[in-house]
C-alpha cells in the first residue's frame, strides 16, 4: 500500500492532515514512553557508572538522589518530557552539558553523511539501473545487476574498512577517518566526507539499483514507450524523454524508506571513521549509562523518521487532485 | 496520475533531506580547530573523557588527558616510580613522619592567579569536602594544612602514611586556584604547561600552551609543542589506520598487539614498550563455594599457563607479575614463578578438595583483552575437569553492576589501572571477597611504620596474596606507544595516571 492510498479516501485535505498529525503526534508519544521505558530497565547504574571502581554504596545512593534517579518513575518520565516541550532535552550527569545543543551539533554532522551517502547510492544506481533494464537480456546488463545483488550483501562497515585500507593506508589519499566542519575548511571537510559516503552509499545505492532496474523494466513494457520505440526512437532517448518520470514513482518511495536505513547504517560507518555525528554519541551515551542522553538521541532519530512519514502525507493530502476533487 | 504523485512525493523527500542540511551547514562549525604544522602535535587515544572534572567522575581518561599537562601537583612520579618534584620544589619530613614541610616554586594559573601556599590548603580541604570519587579517600589521613608563607605550605596528618604522598601524586594531589572551580566539567584551570582551548566531542581535545607556564616570574622550560590534539578513537583499528594514514603522530597505547609487526617493520614509526600499573586479574570470588576453597584457588591457578595464555591473548606483549604489584612499585618482588602450569597438580589439589569437576561462571569485561584471556583459560581448565562457562558483560555499566557491586560472579577478568592498587585486598567488602586479618593487618602497619619496614610489609602483603592464591594475576598490561620517528622524549613506561605532554618535542628542536 502507498502513502498515497493510505491517505485517499478521507474526506476533505484539511481532514486527512488533522487525522495524520493526531496520528504523528500519537506515535511521538508512544514512542517517548518507550524509550524511556527501555531506559529503565536497562542493565547498569549510572551513578555507579560516574563513580567507577571503589564507589562506596552510601556515596552511589547521594550520586543517584543528584542525579534524580531515586524519584517515582513516572515524575522522572513527565520531568523528562516537560523538559522536551520547551526545547530543554535536560542537563546530562555524565558530561554535565545541556543535552540539546550537543545532539544538535552531532545531528549535523550525521545529516550530511546521511545526505551525501544518499548522493553517492542515487549516482550509482541510477545509471546502473538503467543500464540494466534496458540490456537485461545481454551479458552487459546481467552483470550489472549481478554485481548489485554481491553489493547489497556487503555490510557498509565492510565496505568502509576495505576503502580506508586501500584509499587512506595504502594509497594515502584521503584521510582514514575525522571530522572538519566545512565552516572551517570545505576542502578537508569535502575530503574527510568522501570514504564515509561512498562506504554508506555503496550498499544503498546496490539496493537501489534493483529498483531502478525493475521500475524501469515496467515503464518499458507500456504503451507510450512502445509508441515512442514506434515513432523511430531508440532505447535510450524514448527512456529518457517518457519513460524515467514514471520510473521514478516507485523509486522514490524506496528512497524515503532507506532514508531510515541509511540512519542506522551511519552509526556504524561513523564509529569506523570516528565520526562525531549522532551514532558515535548514542554509542557512548549508551556506555556510560547517560540515560537522558541516550533518550534524547533516540527520539530524535524516532520523529524525524515518522516526520518524514507524516510530511510526505501532508503533501499528498494537500496535493493530490483527486482528493481536492472531492 | 503517476506523474504528479512521483513529483510530489519527490518533493517531499527533497525538502525533508534539505531542510536539516540547511541546518546541519549553521551547527557543525561551532569549535574553533586547528591546523597541523610542526608545532602541533596530535596524540591517538582511545577512552574520551566524558568531562574535564575529576573530582566527581571516575576513571582514567580525564586524568590521562589533565593531570601534568592541565593540573600539576606537589610532587609527581617519573617513569622509574620515583617520586620527584612537581610544584614543590622540595619537601621535609618531619622525625615522626606526620609534617610536609613544602616549598613552592613560582608559578602562575591560566586564569592568571598566582600559585600559593593557599591553594594548597583550598586544594586539599576540597578533596576532603567536595570531591565524590572514592579515591579522595587518600586524603583523610590529613589533619590540617598550614599556611605558613606563600612559598611554604605545611600539611599536619594524623598518623604517619606511606601511601599519603604517594597519593600526592595522582590526580587528588592536583592543586586548584579558588577561582578556578566554578565549571570544572567544562573549564579546567591548572598551572600546567597547557590549556584546553576546545573540544569536540566525539573526536577531539584541543591543548593549547599556557602562556603562564614559563614566564620570567616562574622560568622553566616550554613544552615542545604549541598545540597537541588529543583525538580520541574507540576502535582500535581505526587508532592505527589514523597513524598509517598520517592523521596522527603517536598512538598512547596500541590495544591491539597484532598490529605491532607492522609498526614495527616500519621505518617512519618507533615503538616503545614498557609497564603500566594495569594487572590483568583473574578474580575469584573468595566468598562464594567453591573457590572459597583456597585448594580451589591454587588448583585454578597451577591450571593456567600463564606464558601460553599471554602468547595467545596478547601477542606475548606484557609480564607476567605473580601478585598485585607491578615493577614500578618500590616494593616489588617477583612471584611469577610461584605457580608453574601443572595441570596434574590442579587435577589432584580439586580431587583433594572433592571435586572430580566443577562448573564456573567467568563474567568478564567485554573487552579484547578479556575476551581474548577467557577462551584460552576456558580451554586449559577443560583439561583439569573445570567447565568454564563465559559471559562478556557490557564494561562499564554492567559490569561494574552484576559483579563489582552486587558480586554476583565466581570468576571474572577486568584490568586493575590504579597505582597501588594492592590495598583493595585489605577490603573484605571489595568484589575480591577476600577476608584476611593478616593482609588486613600488615597493610595497616606498612601504612604507619618506617620507609624501610614499608617496603617489607608490602612485600609480606604480596606474597601473602599469592600464597592464599586470592586471585589468579594474568599478565602485567604493558605500555606500548608507537610514534612517528620525529616525535621525541617518549616514555615508554606509564606509571602515573597521566599521558604527560610535557616533556615532548620534535626531533631537531630544543
Amino acid at each position: 500500500m502507498t502513502t498515497a492510498e493510505r491517505v485517499a479516501g478521507g474526506a476533505s485535505p484539511a481532514a486527512a492532515i488533522a487525522r495524520r498529525f493526531v496520528i504523528f503526534v500519537g506515535s511521538v508519544i508512544v514512542a517517548s514512553i518507550v524509550v524511556f521505558a527501555f531506559m529503565a530497565v536497562l542493565p547498569g547504574d549510572p551513578a555507579q557508572v560516574a563513580l567507577g571502581v571503589n564507589a562506596t554504596p552510601e556515596l552511589v545512593e547521594q550520586t543517584r538522589q543528584e542525579f534524580g534517579l531515586d524519584r517515582p518513575l513516572a515524575t522522572q518520565y513527565l520531568d523528562w518530557v516537560g523538559g522536551l516541550l520547551t526545547g530543554d532535552f535536560g542537563t546530562s550527569y555524565v558530561t554535565k552539558e545541556a543535552i540539546g545543543p550537543q545532539l544538535l551539533d552531532r545531528l549535523g554532522v550525521t545529516l550530511w553523511l546521511v545526505g551525501a551517502g544518499m548522493l553517492v547510492a542515487l549516482l550509482i544506481a541510477v545509471p546502473t539501473g538503467i543500464v540494466a533494464a534496458v540490456r537485461h537480456r545481454k551479458p552487459s546488463g546481467v552483470v550489472v545487476s549481478a554485481a548489485s545483488q554481491v553489493g547489497v550483501a556487503v555490510p557498509a562497515f565492510l565496505a568502509a574498512i576495505i576503502l580506508v585500507q586501500v584509499f587512506a593506508v595504502q594509497l594515502g589519499w584521503l584521510p582514514s577517518g575525522g571530522w572538519t566542519p566545512p565552516a572551517y575548511d570545505v576542502g578537508a571537510w569535502l575530503r574527510g566526507l568522501i570514504l564515509p559516503a561512498v562506504s554508506l552509499g555503496l550498499v544503498q545505492g546496490a539496493v537501489l539499483t534493483r529498483y531502478v532496474r525493475s521500475a524501469v523494466l515496467d515503464v518499458q513494457r507500456e504503451d507510450f514507450l512502445r509508441t515512442a520505440r514506434a515513432k523511430g526512437l531508440r532505447p535510450y532517448p524514448a527512456l529518457v524523454r517518457h519513460g524515467l518520470r514514471n520510473a521514478a514513482v516507485p523509486v522514490v518511495t524506496v528512497l524515503g524508506v532507506q532514508l531510515a536505513t541509511l540512519l542506522v547504517g551511519a552509526v556504524v560507518v561513523e564509529r569506523v571513521f570516528v565520526l562525531p555525528g549522532l551514532g558515535s554519541m548514542l554509542l557512548d551515551s549508551v556506555a556510560a549509562r547517560d540515560l537522558l542522553a541516550v533518550q534524547g538521541i533516540v527520539l530524535v532519530l524516532v520523529v524525524g523518521v515518522l516526520l518524514v512519514n507524516f510530511l510526505v502525507d501532508v503533501l499528498y493530502a494537500v496535493l493530490d487532485p483527486r482528493l481536492r476533487r472531492s | 496520475m503517476a506523474t504528479r504523485r512521483s513529483a510530489l512525493s519527490a518533493l517531499a523527500s527533497a525538502a525533508v533531506l534539505a531542510a536539516p542540511l540547511a541546518l546541519a551547514g549553521c551547527t557543525a562549525g561551532s569549535t574553533a580547530m586547528v591546523g597541523t604544522g610542526p608545532s602541533t602535535l596530535a596524540v591517538g587515544l582511545t577512552a574520551e573523557p566524558q568531562n574535564f572534572d575529576f573530582t566527581t567522575t571516575d576513571g582514567a581518561a580525564i586524568p590521562q588527558a589533565l593531570l601534568y599537562n592541565v593540573y600539576e601537583t606537589l610532587v609527581k612520579v617519573d617513569s622509574d616510580g620515583e617520586i620527584v618534584g612537581g610544584l614543590a620544589e622540595s619537601w621535609d619530613v618531619s622525625n615522626d613522619r606526620t609534617v610536609y614541610d613544602f616549598q613552592l616554586r613560582e608559578a602562575t594559573f591560566s586564569n592568571g592567579e598566582p600559585f600559593t601556599a593557599s591553594d594548597v590548603k583550598f586544594s586539599i580541604e576540597r578533596v576532603q569536602q567536595d570531591w565524590t570519587i572514592s579515591l579522595k579517600s587518600g586524603m583523610d589521613v590529613v589533619d590540617r594544612v598550614e599556611v605558613v608563607d606563600d612559598r611554604h605550605a605545611r600539611v599536619v596528618l594524623s598518623r604517619p602514611s606511606n601511601s599519603w604522598l604517594r597519593a600526592m601524586t595522582t590526580r587528588i594531589g592536583a592543586m586548584f586556584d579558588p577561582a578556578g572551580v566554578a565549571d570544572l566539567a567544562n573549564d579546567p584551570v591548572g598551572t600546567g604547561p597547557y590549556d584546553v582551548e576546545s573540544r569536540r566531542r566525539g573526536d577531539s581535545i584541543v591543548l593549547t600552551r599556557n602562556p603562564e607556564y614559563s614566564n620570567p616570574e616562574s622560568p622553566r622550560p616550554a613544552p615542545g609543542y604549541r598545540t597537541v590534539v588529543l583525538k580520541y578513537y574507540a576502535d582500535a583499528t581505526a587508532l592505527n589506520n589514523a597513524l598509517l594514514s598520517g592523521g596522527i603522530d603517536v598512538i598512547s597505547g596500541v590495544t591491539a598487539p597484532d598490529s605491532l609487526p607492522q609498526f614495527e617493520a616500519d621505518n617512519r614509526f618507533r615503538v616503545l614498550q614498557g609497564t603500566t600499573n594495569g594487572e590483568v586479574v583473574l578474580a575469584f570470588n573468595n566468598r562464594r563455594a567453591p573457590l572459597d576453597d583456597v585448594r580451589v584457588r591454587k588448583a585454578l591457578t597451577y591450571a593456567i599457563d600463564r606464558k601460553a595464555l599471554l602468547e595467545a591473548a596478547w601477542g606475548g606483549r606484557g609480564e607476567l607479575i605473580g601478585s598485585m604489584v607491578p615493577p614500578t612499585d618500590p616494593w616489588f618482588e617477583d612471584l611469577s614463578g610461584e605457580y608453574p602450569y601443572d595441570p596434574d597438580r590442579a587435577r589432584s589439589l580439586l580431587r583433594e578438595a572433592g571435586h572430580e569437576s566443577l562448573r564456573l561462571d567467568l563474567r568478564i569485561a567485554n573487552l579484547p583483552y578479556a575476551v581474548s584471556s577467557a577462551q584460552v583459560i576456558a580451554s586449559h581448565l577443560k583439561k583439569v575437569g573445570v567447565t568454564v562457562d563465559i559471559e562478556p558483560l557490557d564494561f562499564p555499566a554492567v559490569w561494574l553492576q552484576q559483579v563489582f557491586t552486587d558480586a554476583d560472579y565466581d570468576m571474572s577478568i577486568v584490568q586493575h589501572v590504579e597505582p597501588q592498587d594492592i590495598t583493595t585486598f585489605g577490603d573484605p567488602d571489595f568484589y575480591w571477597g577476600y577476608d584476611s586479618d593478616r593482609v588486613q593487618r600488615l597493610l595497616t602497619e606498612a601504612d604507619t611504620a618506617p620507609p624501610r619496614e614499608y617496603i617489607a610489609d608490602m612485600r609480606e602483603v604480596a606474597r601473602t596474596l599469592s600464597d592464599d592464591a586470592a586471585a589468579n594475576w594474568l599478565f602485567l598490561f604493558p605500555n606500548i606507544v608507537v610514534a612517528k620517528n620525529e616525535v621525541r622524549g617518549l616514555q615508554a613506561n606509564q606509571v602515573s595516571e597521566s599521558f604527560d605532554l610535557t616533556g615532548l618535542r620534535r626531533q631537531g628542536t630544543s
